[in-house]
């Protein structure tokens, strides 16, 4: 089969056991006051996990470039996503209130 | 093409080979996994929007689950990944006593995972955490809730119990695919030439994983342990 190529028992068994170490890391991680960074460091680490499982599991390393798209379209939405209600709530208050109508003056005619 | 065992080697009339049907199904299944990306991704925005808000009570209410048992999951989790994996290499490889062998393997380990959960579920019922039908956290608990705020509180538990119930659903689904896999493989309907069901199977029990691998930093790690 040209489209799939097989692969090889020991890139499974080294991916596996990365991916293990990662837990056992993740979870020691937790347990040391790191600040702000103890969550940087639990989604760093998850996100090398995802990539594992991705490049090798879902054999995204020797799919055609369409998969490719597909996989980074969803990425890219998901962070659209993120992205905007963030933008929303994080800028809020940033430009004050108009004062109410009833409390400026009325107005004037000529 | 002939496989000697087995014959059967099905392209539908509107592809031309069979390498062009199973890169058509591959790429469905992708973009299928995109839409469900879609799907975890509003609880995944609502919750990190109300982690930002609310961060005192999400990490208080995150202590209260059992890191161990979550860690234990995600292991468990990885292994049935590894194992899907796995049965796509013995279906590749016409192997066909592995692949039945590999699928069950797989079903083990998932189900599994389900038990934990379902005890980890089973704690916050012990632990009045339910949000809406029990939650009236008591001492300990209650203590360790209170400085965060109860009603945001019940809103991690709201998260926690609409996430990993989401996942959990997956799960099962994924379970019932398994089951008809392993039916079809011990059918030997699957070969060399022959294997995307296998494949497009995998991609959503890998797809499950690493949705539970996002999950138990988000909900099991917030602010430490320390």
């Amino acid at each position: 089969m040209a489209a799939q190529p097989i692969v090889p028992f020991r890139t499974y068994v080294l991916v596996f056991v990365a991916l293990l170490v990662l837990v056992a890391l993740t979870t020691g991680a937790a347990f040391i006051d790191l600040g702000p960074f103890n969550t940087v460091v639990a989604l760093g680490i998850a996100f090398i996990k995802m990539m594992l499982v991705l490049l090798f599991f879902m054999h995204l390393l020797h799919s055609n470039k369409l998969t490719h798209v597909t996989a980074v379209a969803a990425a890219f939405w998901l962070l659209l996503l993120i992205g905007l209600v963030f933008a929303d709530y994080t800028s809020r208050g940033w430009i004050p209130d108009p004062a109410p109508w009833s409390s400026s003056a009325p107005p004037t005619h000529p | 093409m002939s496989e000697a065992h087995s014959g059967r080697i099905h392209i539908a009339h509107q592809f031309e080979s069979s390498d062009q049907q199973h890169e058509a199904g591959t790429l469905g299944i992708w973009i299928f996994l995109a839409t469900e990306v879609m799907f975890f991704g509003g609880l995944f925005t609502g919750y990190a929007l109300d982690r930002w808000l609310y961060y005192p009570a999400f990490a208080a209410a995150s202590r209260i689950l059992d890191i161990r048992l979550g860690a234990i999951n995600t292991a468990v989790l990885l292994t049935s990944s590894f194992t899907m994996a796995l049965s796509v290499r013995a279906a590749q490889t016409a192997k066909r006593g592995a692949l039945a062998l590999l699928l069950i393997l797989t079903m083990l380990l998932g189900a599994v995972f389900l038990g934990i959960k379902g005890f980890e579920y089973y704690q916050k019922f012990v632990e009045h955490v339910v949000p809406s039908l029990d939650f009236a956290p008591q001492g300990e608990v209650l203590a360790r809730l209170a400085p965060g705020g109860l009603g945001h509180a019940q809103l991690f538990f709201c998260f926690y119990f609409f996430m990993t119930g989401l996942h959990a659903l997956h799960m099962i689904v994924g379970l019932g695919l398994l089951f008809v896999l392993l039916l079809r493989a011990l059918g030997s309907e699957f070969n060399a030439g022959y294997y995307a069901p296998v494949e497009v199977t995998g991609l959503y029990w890998h797809f499950v994983d690493i949705i539970w691998i996002f999950l138990f930093p988000l909900l099991y790690l917030i602010g430490g342990r320390f």
